[in-house]
């Protein structure tokens, strides 16, 4: 067992995948020369050259949809956009297109590509740098949306994506490339796209994040244990396919649950955990769903103010506690 | 890599070389003043300034980031001169030599790098639009403003321009290609000002296009020039021009000011780890600042005295950007939803009213929000 980051795990499985089939390539801004913006690619254009890591001219809809071209003809793009707010560029090729090839074109070719890129806020990096956007993708037949909270689950998750046939968006986060956390040595594991996992078993309340938040929410819970309150903790792993019944199987036993989430409350990815909930925990529950989410403005670029806006280990708490005692619980 | 297709070195307009000569250009004639020169001189020795001492705000803490103009002088003071106050420009992130000669106080520039505001101006007192950090964007909102402009038959002689900057990188950018179609089908009265400073953070050129930047122009059908952007005379002659020609009625044109960036990209950036110091040490032999010294030197334009005064009002404006950036006021958390919407929203009221209960439970918190 290993104690690595997640920014490592995922830099150690790009090269063995690499290493394992020579149609994987890296294509985007940055990545080769200056070893990407985040340093995931650190190391790989030596190795691998430039024929296996490609720079790309600062053109997001370009790279993405030459990309797709090279996936139709077998090879297994692996293309890494900067941050998730410059998919925006290239939303057009991504929903228009990679998700819709396989079955515009009668089945005839799949599109095996991921799209890696990180969200996240917390950064300092202004409205237009730090929003977190999956639920776009995440609306989408045809794309697959994975997002890892682990340095484990990036490895096992991202070496699933690049074997899979089907274009998928990878999900990292900024604020959990530093973050650290044990890895099997010499593991292969692939983990299942469409798994949840329980990441904590508890009795209380079902709490329930992804990316960040799934982090957070190990946190809370954690805090929380100290105080008597025992949280079982959600991670969502997959945005699409989701898996409703790992959701529900908690709920049915806690009777209540708390979302966290690093999008907007309105129409964000919490809005469908809670409905899959009532659809299939109503009679279960003894409280309503709980939404904890940033605040519905573009994200402050000052410091004080980002902070204010984001979901926090407290603003969490809160709502765990303010759940409990709504359905008369013993809180701590 | 090829970086051209062609064996024909591509034209470099320049008035002022590297040595300080002066060489007049039949296409570009200059009617410029000794005092316009010292003039020039003392904004580039200005800009620079505020520039270094910003970046070192940033090294303090006071600035989130900075996005360093050293070397790009000259392009962004000659061109901002070449403006007239009924021209509009519309900025990068970077232009704050620009900026300095629309009149944008300095410590509003720091208040948007240190998050006390989003703006921090308004463009129509300035002739000069807000910061766009998203790349190549601003080609367009130019383009369309442009295209106001047009509609408003606000040209001719009296009338208005409108000028775009951006970068060698932004060139691969849809946005950009497309507000060239756009401005060269509709005719529309807009320069578009390329500083090609030879890096998009770490990468080169010839990773961005394999000709000259400033040929782009004539695929789209309009002219293109490239200018020593390190010569500030031939940018505010180029631009001139350019400008001249849009008001008149002639469309848009492409100029590509060659310089370079000899900074990082932003503080965020380590510009070692990607380039070679030889090159950095080849361009400071053509900085912009050295040549018109030396030019206004030589030619008898301008004496010591004048020089250290610049030198002296340079230390004073280092110390009021330093005193004024420590005193801009920190934001109160309520301000976030502030800027969402133009108009009252009763779902921002009301999550505003929930965030006050919150702070409030805080004890010591004022009414405001602040600690």
């Amino acid at each position: 067992m290993s104690v690595i980051t997640y920014r490592q795990a995922l830099r150690d499985t790009l090269r063995a995948e690499m290493h394992r089939d020579e149609n994987v390539f890296l294509l985007g801004e940055e990545i080769g020369v200056f070893e990407g913006s985040y340093k995931i690619t650190e190391g790989l254009l030596k190795e691998f050259g430039e024929r296996r890591v490609r720079d790309t001219p600062i053109a997001e809809e370009g790279f993405v949809g030459a990309a797709i071209g090279a996936a139709m003809l077998g090879l297994r793009p692996v293309v890494e956009i900067m941050t998730i707010n410059f998919s925006l560029i290239a939303i057009d090729q991504i929903i228009n297109h990679a998700a819709k090839i396989y079955g515009m074109f009668g089945g005839q070719t799949s599109v095996p590509m991921v799209i890696r890129t990180p969200g996240g806020g917390g950064q300092q990096l202004g409205a237009t740098h730090s929003q977190n956007i999956e639920l776009f993708y995440s609306f989408i037949p045809g794309l697959k949306v994975l997002a890892p909270s682990t340095p484990a689950e990036a490895a096992s998750m991202l070496r699933a994506a690049i074997r899979d046939d089907d274009p998928v968006l990878f999900l990292e986060n900024l604020g959990l490339y530093n973050t650290k956390g044990e890895v099997p040595d010499g593991d292969e594991s692939v983990a299942e796209i469409g798994r949840a996992a329980v990441t904590r078993e508890g009795t209380d309340i079902t709490l329930i994040g992804y990316s960040r938040m799934a982090m957070v929410a190990g946190q809370v819970a954690e805090k929380l244990a100290a105080e008597g309150i025992s949280v079982e903790v959600v991670d969502l792993r997959s945005l699409r396919p989701l898996d409703r019944d790992t959701i529900v199987e908690s709920v049915r036993k806690t009777g209540c649950a708390v979302v966290a989430e690093d999008d907007w409350l309105t129409y964000g990815i919490g809005a469908e955990i809670a409905a899959s909930i009532q659809e299939g925990a109503f009679d279960y529950l003894d409280a309503p769903v709980r939404r904890v989410a940033m605040a519905e403005v573009p994200m402050p670029y000052a410091k004080p103010l980002e902070t204010a806006a984001l979901p926090s280990i407290d603003s969490i708490t809160t709502a765990v506690k303010e759940t409990l005692s709504a359905v008369g619980r013993r809180v701590g | 890599m090829p970086v051209t297709t062609s064996h024909e070195e591509p034209e470099l307009i320049q008035l002022l070389t590297p040595e300080g000569e002066f060489k007049e250009h039949p296409d570009y004639p200059l009617d410029i003043s000794a005092e316009e020169m010292r003039g020039l001189y003392r904004d580039l020795a200005l800009v620079r300034r505020l520039d270094t001492e910003a970046v070192a705000l940033q090294r303090q803490g006071e600035l989130g980031l900075w996005a360093s103009l050293l070397g790009q002088e000259a392009a962004q003071v000659g061109s901002g001169r070449a403006l007239r106050p009924n021209d509009m420009a519309f900025p990068s992130y970077r232009e704050h030599g620009v900026a300095w000669c629309r009149g944008v106080a300095p410590k509003d520039l720091l208040a948007l790098f240190r998050g006390v505001t989003n703006g921090g101006w308004n463009p129509d007192d300035h002739g000069f639009h807000l910061y766009t950090i998203v790349i190549g964007t601003q080609a367009l909102h130019a383009t369309g403003y442009a295209m106001g402009i047009q509609r408003d038959g606000a040209l001719g002689e009296d009338g208005s321009a409108v000028i775009v900057y951006f970068g060698d990188g932004a060139t691969s950018q849809g946005d950009t290609n497309e507000a060239f179609v756009y401005a060269a089908v509709n005719n529309a009265p807009v320069v578009f000002f390329c500083q090609n400073n030879q890096w998009a953070i770490s990468e080169p050129l010839e990773r961005q296009s394999r000709v000259p930047l400033y040929r782009r122009a004539e695929g789209f059908g309009f002219p293109g020039v490239r200018v020593d952007g390190n010569d500030v005379l031939a940018c505010l002659a180029v631009t001139r021009a350019a400008l001249h020609n849009a008001r008149e009625g002639q469309g848009p044109s492409l100029i590509e000011a060659f310089t370079y960036r000899m900074g990082a990209h932003t503080t965020s950036d380590d510009p070692t780890r990607y380039r070679m110091s030889a090159e950095l040490e080849e361009w400071k032999a053509k900085d912009p600042l050295l040549r018109l010294h030396t030019f206004l030197t030589r030619n008898g334009l301008a004496d010591e005295a004048f020089f250290a005064a610049v030198e002296e009002e340079a230390g004073r404006l280092g110390e009021r950007i330093r005193t004024e950036c420590r005193a801009l006021p920190d934001p109160a958390p309520l301000d976030i939803f502030h800027e969402v919407y133009a108009e009252p929203h009763h779902h921002i009221d009301r999550q505003r009213a929930e965030f006050a209960d919150y702070l409030a439970s805080f004890e010591g918190a004022d009414a405001e929000g602040g600690r």
